[in-house]
């Protein structure tokens, strides 16, 4: 029982974390709060479904379509769609919310409201400690760890990781610098995709594949974001898998715990954020303090 | 008295075309039932009257305080399972438990206000965001008092015959946004609240400079818009004799928005055109069951959402101001030395008779 709590509380975090790096990126760059972010892992989800059930296509060249897909969709709607109406935040929040709700409805339309599921990458269950864990948990843990440590190096490590943290401190000193800020958000967004679909490729098999799948993990996302510090990418790492424990906790070990979770994941962060208002990890400025 | 009446009316409302438009328009409403009496028409028009309500009330809140709430249902929410409460277990009647549903609501507001006065931009945005749905899990978890995801049937109506229910909201209605508008009208020489409130919205730590205290203001406009809010909330439980988890589901509290953003920003006036546009367009689209191209399966109904939501991104690319602003920013023009609202066709102000070019 408790390794399962375990293993479980670590797949739901690491997918979190994904979801909640990519999101607390482009909000550090751009600074815009995208909330179609998590529909894009519903794309990947769709996208896995599509082409080995009814294409009949093996897993990788599923997953190679479905990830650059998923990042071209990104791409193009935030060109034709946000890049220009970026400085007015609340704009940009309702219009990512309406290309949410377009991806959704593009997808019953497609495909019909219909609960589907997605292939296991790897079939199959190890033994560990004397319970049955599935490839696919071990298989999400790994993908997460992995992507989680080339992100870390990208940021740190490369030129581009550079200028992708000079422009979220200072978008115009970046610009000054000499440093092409668009082309850099641009880059930060193809990243967030890419996080988000792969989260949803790697979820696809583990979780119920169907239009409104992007709505509970917005939700936890955000609160994620918000518990870590917007932002700040090493704060929503380390909330994605405290809010992740506390949801896989509630299930567990409360009777109801099902109807509950996102309500007690939802109530820590609230009290977090009235004890220390900018978050774990938030940045506040002098002049922003009330 | 009745002069000083006729001359307001003539140099208020006759001399600027977007308040004439608006007064036809509300008039007109008065007018509707002797129309048409069609159980669907009026049940949708019912339905508009409750949002518009609802809608306002998120633009005082959010619009007038730059506050963005994404949790607006919860006032919704609380007010009709609170209704819907009352007269289950007390059998109340809606005259009583309307009204105590909004009061439940504003006390709704002072709660979340214990957040929501610490916190700012995207961080209050998503603290009210999480509060409906906290409330949406304690509801689902107690399925034997609050009837759980089918929610509690079986209310009173509202009143006796659809079309008292639709005189009912419509003075509900038109009295709730008349008191929201005196409110935030920043001209008046009656009420301080308009101004202060475009103060704090438009830097709150001059605001607060100049002697405001913002926290004040900021619990009233909670209380305000949720009292508003509840009322709208309470109506809909007993319209629909129903309160359920759809009222405190996030996609009301979005839809909000929209209507509101749609029609334009604090100004009251937009949340109510948006409302009437987009509610009425929505119920159009449900009933137009024509295939997309011939011989298609696809029908025009099921796309509904689809249309909206690319409708509701064309009007924020090419009309950020929202569609009522934008209309009425071509119907009028501010005199640049008295600031008097001029039809946009005069050369000259009316009152100080400057050249409006």
């Amino acid at each position: 029982m408790f390794q399962a709590f375990v293993i479980q509380a670590l797949v739901t975090g690491g997918v979190y974390a994904l979801l909640a790096v990519g999101f607390s990126l482009i909000f550090g760059v751009a600074r815009m709060v995208n909330l179609a972010h998590t529909s894009f892992l519903m794309l990947a989800a769709y996208g896995m479904f599509y082409t080995t059930y009814r294409l009949g296509l093996d897993v990788f060249t599923a997953i190679l379509i479905s990830l650059v897909a998923t990042i071209i969709i990104g791409l193009v709607s935030y060109k034709l769609f946000i890049d220009r109406i970026r400085e007015h935040e609340v704009t940009v929040m309702l219009i990512t919310l309406a290309l949410a709700t377009i991806f959704q409805e593009s997808m019953i339309l497609a495909f019909g409201a219909h609960f589907r599921e997605a292939p296991t990458l790897i079939p199959g269950y190890a033994e560990i400690f004397a319970v049955k864990v599935m490839y696919q948990h071990l298989l999400t843990i790994a993908v997460v760890a992995v992507v989680l440590l080339g992100m870390w190096l990208l940021l740190t490590k490369t030129k581009l990781g550079i200028a992708i943290r000079a422009t979220a401190q200072d978008a115009e000193i970046a610009n000054l610098m000499g440093i092409n800020v668009s082309n850099i958000l641009l880059v930060a967004m193809g990243i967030a995709a890419a996080l988000a679909s792969i989260a949803g490729i790697v979820v696809a098999p583990l979780w119920v594949v169907f239009p409104y799948m992007w709505m509970s993990p917005l939700v936890m996302i955000m609160a994620i974001v918000v518990l870590g510090g917007l932002g700040s990418i090493k704060g929503s790492l380390i909330a994605a898998f405290i809010i992740g424990l506390v949801e896989v906790a509630v299930v567990f070990y409360l009777p109801g715990g099902s109807f509950l979770r996102s309500a007690i994941a939802l109530l820590v962060m609230v009290i977090i954020l009235v004890v220390r208002p900018e978050g774990l990890y938030g940045i506040v400025f002098e002049e922003e303090r009330l | 008295m009745l002069r000083r009446l006729f001359k307001d009316i003539q140099g208020e409302i006759l001399a600027i075309p977007g308040r004439l438009i608006a007064l036809i328009f509300f008039i007109l409403l008065f007018f509707i039932p002797l129309i048409t009496q069609e159980y669907y028409i009026l049940f949708v028009l019912i339905l508009v009257n409750i949002f518009v309500i609802f809608a306002v009330s998120w633009d005082f809140v959010s619009g007038y305080t730059g506050q963005v709430s994404f949790g607006h249902a919860f006032f919704f929410g609380v007010a009709a399972y609170t209704a819907a409460l009352l007269n289950k277990y007390l059998g109340l009647q809606p005259w009583a438990t309307i009204p105590l549903g909004a009061i439940a609501a504003t006390l709704a507001g002072m709660v979340m206000c214990l957040p929501a006065l610490r916190l700012r931009g995207p961080y209050l945005s998503l603290v009210t965001l999480a509060m409906p749905l906290i409330l949406l899990g304690i509801i689902k978890a107690f399925p034997d008092v609050t009837g759980g995801e089918h929610g509690i049937s079986g209310l009173p109506a509202l009143s006796g015959s659809r079309m008292s229910d639709y005189y009912i909201t419509l003075i509900v209605m038109l009295a709730s946004v008349f008191i929201m508008w005196k409110l935030t009208d920043s001209r008046s020489g009656m009420v301080r609240t308009g101004i202060i409130l475009h103060a704090i919205r438009e830097d709150e730590i001059a605001a607060r400079a100049t002697g405001i205290n913002t926290i004040r203001y900021k619990l009233f406009a909670f209380i305000v818009g949720g009292f508003f809010a509840g009322l709208a909330g309470g109506l809909y439980a007993h319209f629909l004799k129903i309160a359920g988890p759809a009222t405190l589901d996030m996609t009301l509290s979005f839809q909000v928005i929209i209507w509101t953003v749609f029609g334009g920003i604090v100004s009251i006036y937009g949340a109510v055109v948006g409302v009437y546009v987009l509610y009425p367009l929505m119920e159009l689209l449900r009933q137009f069951n024509v295939p997309v191209w011939p011989g298609s399966e696809i029908m025009f109904s099921d796309m509904r959402f689809l249309i909206f939501s690319a409708m509701v991104i064309a009007i924020l690319l090419f009309m950020p101001e929202g569609v009522a602003v934008w209309i009425r920013d071509k119907m009028e023009r501010q005199c640049p030395r008295c600031k008097l609202s001029n039809a946009s066709w005069r050369r000259t102000c009316r009152a100080c008779g400057a050249s409006l070019y």
